[in-house]
C-alpha cells in the first residue's frame, strides 16, 4: 500500500517534472585554448521547450559551445544560466539537469540494453521499481523492448540510436544536448532517425540543443538555427527566416544546396561595392515573369547543364557583374528546364522580391 | 642492365640467417636446461657426480612428503597472488593520478617507472635496509607518526617476514602494471566516459562500473605478466630472507636453488623447480591468448 501510494506521489512529481523545462541563457561565452578562440563570445537565448539547433562547418566552435553547456569543457569567461541559475565550473554536468547525445552514442558495449538505459537512474539512487518501471516506458516508447537483454553490439546503428535517446529520457532532463547524433548512419537511415528525433521532441517538449554540421537536418528539426562560425554565431532565427533574409554572404551561401549566387554588381544604380545575391531557384528564364512584374534581368550565359532528374542545374556567367562564388547557377525545375539549352546571352531574370543586397567589404546585408 | 638477386632479395633466405643468431640463443640458453631440468628431476644426480641414475617419480614423491617444500609451495601461491593484489590497486590509482594533466608529469611518469627498471637485486638491497633490525627506516617513520609503539622485526618474523616480501613484489611490480593500465585508459573512448559523467556517475561509479569493467582485458594481461614474474622469481626472497627464518618464507625458485645448487642435490632442485612448471604453462598460454584476443572495452 505504502508503496503504491509513493508510486503515485512519485509518478504525479515524475509528470510536473516532465512538463518542467528549462531555459538557457548564454551570456558573452568565450573559450580560448592557447591562442585559439574556439568559442568568441556567444550570446544566445533558448527558451523553455524550445528546439534550437546549432549549425556549423567542422571547427566553428558548436560542438565546444555544447560541451560548456553540458559542463564537460570549462568556460574562459562569459556565462551559462540554466532555468536562471548560473551554471559555472562549480556545477558538475550531472547537477546541470541536461541529458547528452553523443555522436558514437557512447553505449556501455559491457551492458545490456536495459542496463545502459538504467544507468542514469542508478547513478541517481532512484529506487528499483522506478527504475524498472522508467526503463519499460523508454523502452515502449521508442521500440526497442524486444532489445532490452541484447547488447550494444548486437544492435542495428537505428536501434543504438534509440537506447542513446532513452537513457538521455529516463531521468527526464532539463535540457537535451544532441552533438551530430545522426552522423554516423548512413544516408537511408539518416531520414528515419530525424523523424524520429523530431517526434521525441514533440512528445516530450524539453528543451533541446541539437549541433550539426548537416543543413538539411537543421532545416528540418530546428525551430530556430543559430549559424555558427569561427566560434561566433552569425545568424539566430527560424530555418525560414535564415534562409529567406539571411544576414551576410556567410548565412547565404552556408544554407542551400546549390548556394546563393553572389555576383559583385557592375549597375552604376546601385553604390560601389554591392554584392548581389540571389537563390539559384529564383533564377529563371524572363519569359517565366509577367512584362509588368519587378525583375532583374540579367543575360545569362549558360556554360554547362546537368540534368538531375527533377531538376536542371545550368551553370555560366552573367553579364551584369563578375561572379563572387563560383560559377553563377540556375536551378529550373522540370517543365521549365525541359527548354534549357547551352549558349551565349539568354535572358534570364530574379524577381526584385527575391533579390539580397550585401556589402562587398564587410559581407553584411545592407537595408534596402 | 639487369643486376642478379642477392641473398637480401630472397625472403626465405635472408630471414632464416637473420633469425638464426636468436634461436640459437634460445635454443642453447633456454632449451637444453629446460630438457636438462625436466630429465634430472627424474633423476638422483648431485653435483658432485656426473652420473645420471633413473629413479622414476621418488623425487618428487620426496618434496610433496616434505614440510618445508609444501610451505614453500604456499608462500609461492601466497607471495604471486598477494603482490598481483596489491600491484593491480596500486597501478590503477597510480593510473588515476598519472592521466590527468599536470606539471611534472613526465617526470613523474619516469620515477615511477624506476622501481621496474632498477635490477632486482639493487632493489632488494635498498629494501634490507628499510627493514632492517635496528635502523628500520619503516619502524623509524611509523613511530615519529606516532603509529607505532613496539618494534618491528620485519624480517625476524615469519608472517612480518612474508609481508615484507609481498611488499617487495608489489613495488616491484606495479609501475609496470600502472603503464599497461595507463595505455588501456587512453584507448578507452573519450565519449563514453564523458557519457557517464553527464549520466551522473561520480568517480566510484565511473572507475568500477565504466572503466574497469573495459579495461579488464588488459588488466588480465598486467596480472598474468606479474604472476609469470614473481613466481619464478629469486632474488627478493634470496637477498631479503635467504629464505629464513628457519626456512618459513622459502619460495620454490630458493627452495630449488638452496637444494640443487648450495645443497648440490640436483635431482631434488631439479624437480622443485619442475614442480611450477604446468601452473606457469597455463598462464603462459592464457598470457598470449590474450595478448592476442583482447581488445580494451570488448567482451
Amino acid at each position: 500500500m505504502v508503496r503504491f501510494v509513493s508510486a503515485v506521489i512519485e509518478e504525479h512529481e515524475g509528470r510536473k517534472r516532465s512538463r518542467f523545462v528549462a531555459s538557457v541563457e548564454i551570456r558573452g561565452l568565450q573559450k580560448h585554448y592557447g591562442d585559439v578562440h574556439a568559442v568568441g563570445g556567444v550570446d544566445l537565448s533558448i527558451a523553455d521547450g524550445e528546439f534550437l539547433v546549432l549549425l556549423g562547418a567542422s571547427g566553428s566552435g558548436k560542438t565546444t559551445l555544447l560541451r560548456m553547456i553540458a559542463g564537460l569543457e570549462h568556460p574562459s569567461s562569459g556565462e551559462i544560466l540554466i532555468d536562471g541559475q548560473r551554471a559555472g565550473p562549480d556545477v558538475p554536468p550531472r547537477s546541470r539537469g541536461v541529458a547528452m547525445v553523443f555522436q558514437s552514442y557512447a553505449l556501455y558495449p559491457h551492458r545490456t540494453v536495459r542496463e545502459n538505459i538504467a544507468f542514469p537512474l542508478r547513478a541517481q539512487h532512484a529506487p528499483r521499481w522506478r527504475i524498472e518501471q522508467r526503463v519499460t516506458w523508454a523502452a515502449e516508447l521508442f521500440h526497442i523492448t524486444s532489445h532490452l537483454d541484447r547488447y550494444p553490439r548486437q544492435l542495428s546503428g537505428g536501434e543504438r540510436q534509440r537506447v542513446a535517446l532513452c537513457r538521455a529520457l529516463v531521468r527526464e532532463p532539463r535540457v537535451f544536448l544532441f552533438d551530430e547524433p545522426l552522423a554516423n548512419l548512413d544516408a537511408k537511415l539518416r531520414n528515419n532517425a530525424r523523424d524520429e528525433i523530431k517526434r521525441f521532441h514533440r512528445q516530450v517538449r524539453t528543451t533541446t540543443i541539437y549541433v550539426t554540421h548537416d543543413q538539411v537536418e537543421a532545416m528540418g528539426l530546428g525551430d530556430r538555427i543559430a549559424v555558427m562560425e569561427h566560434g561566433r554565431v552569425r545568424q539566430v532565427g527560424t530555418p525560414q527566416a535564415i534562409y529567406d533574409r539571411p544576414d551576410d554572404t556567410f548565412v547565404a551561401t552556408f544554407l542551400g544546396q546549390p548556394p546563393m549566387n553572389l555576383i559583385l554588381s557592375r549597375s552604376p544604380a546601385l553604390a560601389g561595392g554591392t554584392v548581389l545575391g540571389f537563390r539559384p531557384e529564383d533564377l529563371l528564364p524572363r519569359q517565366a515573369f509577367d512584362a509588368g512584374e519587378g525583375v532583374c534581368e540579367f543575360s545569362f550565359s549558360v556554360s554547362r547543364l546537368e540534368y538531375l532528374g527533377s531538376e536542371r542545374h545550368l551553370y555560366g556567367t552573367v553579364a551584369e557583374g563578375d561572379t563572387v562564388n563560383g560559377p553563377v547557377v540556375a536551378k529550373l525545375s522540370g517543365r521549365m528546364g525541359a527548354c534549357a539549352r547551352e549558349g551565349e546571352g539568354q535572358p534570364f531574370a530574379v524577381a526584385r522580391s527575391a533579390m539580397h543586397l550585401f556589402d562587398a567589404a564587410t559581407g553584411a546585408r545592407r537595408s534596402e | 642492365m639487369m643486376r642478379r638477386a642477392t641473398l637480401a632479395d630472397r625472403p626465405g633466405g635472408l630471414g632464416a640467417l637473420l633469425l638464426a643468431p636468436a634461436l640459437l640463443y634460445v635454443f642453447l640458453l633456454v632449451g637444453v636446461p629446460f630438457v636438462l631440468v625436466i630429465l634430472l628431476s627424474f633423476s638422483d644426480s648431485t653435483a658432485g657426480s656426473l652420473t645420471f641414475h633413473w629413479v622414476g617419480f621418488e623425487q618428487y614423491a620426496r618434496i610433496l612428503a616434505d614440510p618445508v617444500f609444501r610451505r614453500a609451495a604456499w608462500n609461492t601461491v601466497l607471495v604471486t597472488l598477494g603482490s598481483q593484489a596489491l600491484a593491480i590497486v596500486l597501478a590503477t590509482a597510480a593510473a588515476q593520478v598519472l592521466r590527468s594533466a599536470f606539471r611534472g608529469r613526465r617526470l613523474a611518469r619516469f620515477v615511477l617507472l624506476l622501481p621496474w627498471a632498477v635490477p632486482v637485486s639493487l632493489g632488494a638491497i635498498a629494501w634490507t635496509w628499510l627493514f632492517d633490525s635496528t635502523f628500520s627506516v619503516i619502524n623509524w617513520t611509523l613511530r615519529a607518526v606516532g603509529l607505532l609503539h613496539g618494534w618491528l622485526y620485519w624480517l625476524g618474523d615469519p608472517t612480518l617476514a612474508l609481508v615484507a616480501i609481498v611488499l617487495v613484489q608489489a613495488w616491484r611490480m606495479f609501475p609496470f602494471a600502472t603503464l599497461i593500465v595507463l595505455a588501456g585508459m587512453t584507448t578507452l573512448p573519450q565519449e563514453m566516459l564523458e557519457a557517464s559523467v553527464v549520466d551522473g556517475a561520480g568517480f566510484w561509479r565511473r572507475l568500477l562500473e565504466v572503466e574497469l569493467p573495459l579495461l579488464s582485458p588488459v588488466l588480465v594481461v598486467a596480472v598474468l605478466f606479474g604472476i609469470a614474474n614473481v613466481a619464478t622469481d629469486l632474488g627478493v626472497v634470496y637477498l631479503l630472507t635467504g629464505g629464513g627464518p628457519a626456512n618459513t618464507t622459502q619460495v620454490l625458485p630458493t627452495l630449488a636453488f638452496q637444494r640443487g645448487i648450495l645443497g648440490a642435490d640436483l635431482g631434488q632442485g631439479a624437480a622443485v623447480a619442475v614442480f611450477m612448471l604446468p601452473f606457469l604453462i597455463v598462464v603462459a598460454v592464457a598470457m598470449l591468448w590474450l595478448a592476442r584476443h583482447a581488445e580494451v572495452g570488448r567482451r
